[in-house]
């Protein structure tokens, strides 16, 4: 392997499991406080995707605003649905919430569909998105290596609200065991909309790099995203934040070298070696890496 | 309960009134119909085997289950039916079952998270302080995660964790469960200490004996209803307390109605009666 291709191995594997994490944090952010499995996620990437589009054809906004508004949205999406939709289901089975969560996914894709198009729309973007630098010898995406950056600002960012805020030591009470944490007084309602909001920014910056690979926003756009930090959560363990973020290097990482290793002829057949591979984890290590080590014995 | 109950509870200085309280789990009915009362600066305990539903009366009270019946006042407002941070934040904590520390956070973390309603900065490091002279052991393990602490030190954060909102009603469950001797009588001191202080306790025990010698007042449960009220010494001469927790019929003699079915709480709970009437013994 020579220097170049080693380099360009690193920069893909870095942006692109940056985008997993992002991506699988938002989802097993909410699992963990709510212990359900938010089908609606990826439309919440969907929305932000569409706020990018609506305002970059119909506004002269200037791009930073129009990021910002769109990750706003996905925030805001992903607490309305929860105040709307998950709240009067609150404390029924783990499947009324999971189904209703469907539900909300499918009317979020339909009125993408409806009240834009069925068709894919191209998304205005900075025109940096896509320019590339020289690193090295490298041509490298200055996108990349802008997601790379963010992703370092927003994990430590999220990491210090986790440890050193109130809110944040609340959020790790409630995800151990949220009813003694409401014995002490911390309110349900606040935890889980935080949960749902934090879900929320990080769907829209997923979008915001997501749209920025595709170039365009289509109502369905969610599902793949969906699935990919379905299966990082799996493999990095659904109780653990870290392993969630470590999974998505992973999936990254396994990605990558396939494409490098594997023969042209067989590269078409990339996604199921992969899910061959997350099987084979699976069975070897069922619970995922990172297990939220008192989980099971967690009572009621 | 009627206003003028109300007003008479209040005016007997009571903290807690708890009438006619039902809860269920389901179709199971877990109370019924059970009274109980704790005035200011009290100990009253709450005993009986397992299943008597003496964790279930602290639930209710806290908010964590919803009375299906009954009516529970605390300083003359009626809490029944609210939500448990709502209920923590005019003053109750309960020190749950099993002591429910996060094993992931640190024990400075819980008890931040048991100041988590009532934080003051000046109030909130005078009160960790005051901890740390209860617990000495919680200032040495300051920083390090609370599931890494043994079972008796958990407990001690257990109750510093509740402790730390300041409550005007303290409620443990089964402090003692689980713990060597020499740690249950270091909790007892401890809940007496607490008592001296002024704390109001409603204390649920399975340790009969050691309950009784602390409380001001008790009450015997069995099979969700209260067999027996009074002040322990009552409670020696008029209940044959191992053979309650035996599940023997007529243990109570007349507090016990006619067909009452405190068998089948032992039944509901085979092996544990002999447990706990080893340690009513």
């Amino acid at each position: 392997m020579s220097l170049a291709t080693f380099i360009e191995f690193v920069v893909n594997t870095l942006s692109l499991g940056s985008l997993y994490a992002l991506l699988s944090l938002g989802l097993v952010f909410v699992f963990g406080i709510m212990e359900m499995v938010n089908f609606a996620y990826g439309e919440y990437i969907t929305v932000s995707a569409y706020i990018l589009y609506l305002l970059g054809i119909n506004t002269s906004l200037p791009w930073p605003l129009v990021f910002l508004l769109g990750i706003l949205g996905g925030a805001a999406i992903s607490v309305i649905s929860e105040i709307v939709a998950f709240r009067p289901f609150r404390g029924r089975s783990v499947e009324a919430l999971l189904v209703t969560s469907f539900a909300v996914s499918l009317i979020l894709q339909y009125t993408a569909q409806i009240t834009i198009s069925p068709r894919s729309k191209p998304v205005p973007l900075p025109g940096f998105f896509n320019q590339s630098v020289n690193v090295a010898g490298v041509v490298t995406p200055i996108r990349s290596l802008l997601l790379i950056a963010v992703t370092v600002l927003l994990l430590a960012g999220f990491s210090l609200l986790m440890k050193k805020t109130v809110l944040g030591i609340a959020m790790r009470a409630a995800a151990e065991d949220f009813t003694t944490a409401r014995l002490m007084g911390v309110p349900a309602n606040l935890i889980i909309s935080c949960a749902f909001a934090i879900s929320g920014v990080l769907a829209g910056v997923v979008a915001i790099f997501w749209v920025g690979r595709s170039g365009s926003a289509e109502p369905l756009m969610g599902q793949a995203p969906l699935l990919i930090s379905f299966i990082v959560v799996v493999i990095g363990g659904m109780h653990s934040l870290v392993g969630s973020v470590v999974g998505g290097f992973i999936y990254a990482a396994i990605a990558n070298v396939l494409t490098l290793v594997l023969p042209t002829s067989l590269l078409s057949f990339r996604e199921a070696i992969m899910f061959a591979i997350v099987i084979i984890f699976l069975v070897l290590k069922p619970a995922g890496l990172f297990r939220g080590s008192y989980v099971e014995e967690r009572v009621g | 309960m009627t206003p003028q109950a109300s007003q008479a509870s209040a005016a007997a200085g009571l903290v807690l009134s708890v009438k006619d309280l039902s809860v269920s789990y389901g179709a199971v009915a877990a109370l019924q119909d059970l009274s109980l009362e704790v005035a200011q600066g009290e100990l009253v305990s709450l005993l009986g085997v397992n299943g008597a539903g003496k964790s279930t009366t602290l639930k209710a009270i806290a908010g964590v289950l919803k009375p299906t019946h009954g009516a529970i006042t605390f300083q003359g407002q009626p809490i029944g039916g609210k939500t448990a941070e709502a209920v923590h934040k005019l003053g109750i904590s309960l020190v749950p079952e099993g002591r429910q520390i996060f094993p992931m956070l640190t024990v400075a973390e819980n008890l931040r998270i048991g100041a988590f309603g009532s934080y003051k900065a000046g109030s909130f490091a005078e009160d960790l302080e005051d901890m740390f002279q209860l617990f000495p052991i919680l200032k040495q393990r300051y920083r390090q995660a609370g599931g890494l602490l043994s079972g008796g030190e958990q407990q001690m954060l257990a109750i510093a964790r509740g402790l730390m909102a300041r409550p005007k009603l303290l409620m443990l469950d089964e402090p003692s469960l689980g713990l060597s001797p020499t740690l249950v009588d270091q909790i007892f001191d401890l809940i007496l200490s607490l008592k001296q202080r002024g704390i109001t306790i409603l204390l649920v025990e399975q340790n009969a004996e050691r309950a009784l010698q602390l409380a001001d007042r008790a009450y015997l449960l069995s099979t969700g209803r209260v067999r027996f009220a009074g002040r322990p010494a009552e409670m020696s001469t008029q209940v044959d307390i191992a053979a309650v927790y035996l599940g023997e019929h007529g243990a109570v003699g007349a507090a016990v109605p006619d067909g009452a079915p405190a068998a089948s709480a032992s039944s509901a709970t085979p092996g544990n009666p002999a447990a706990s009437a080893g340690g009513a013994a």
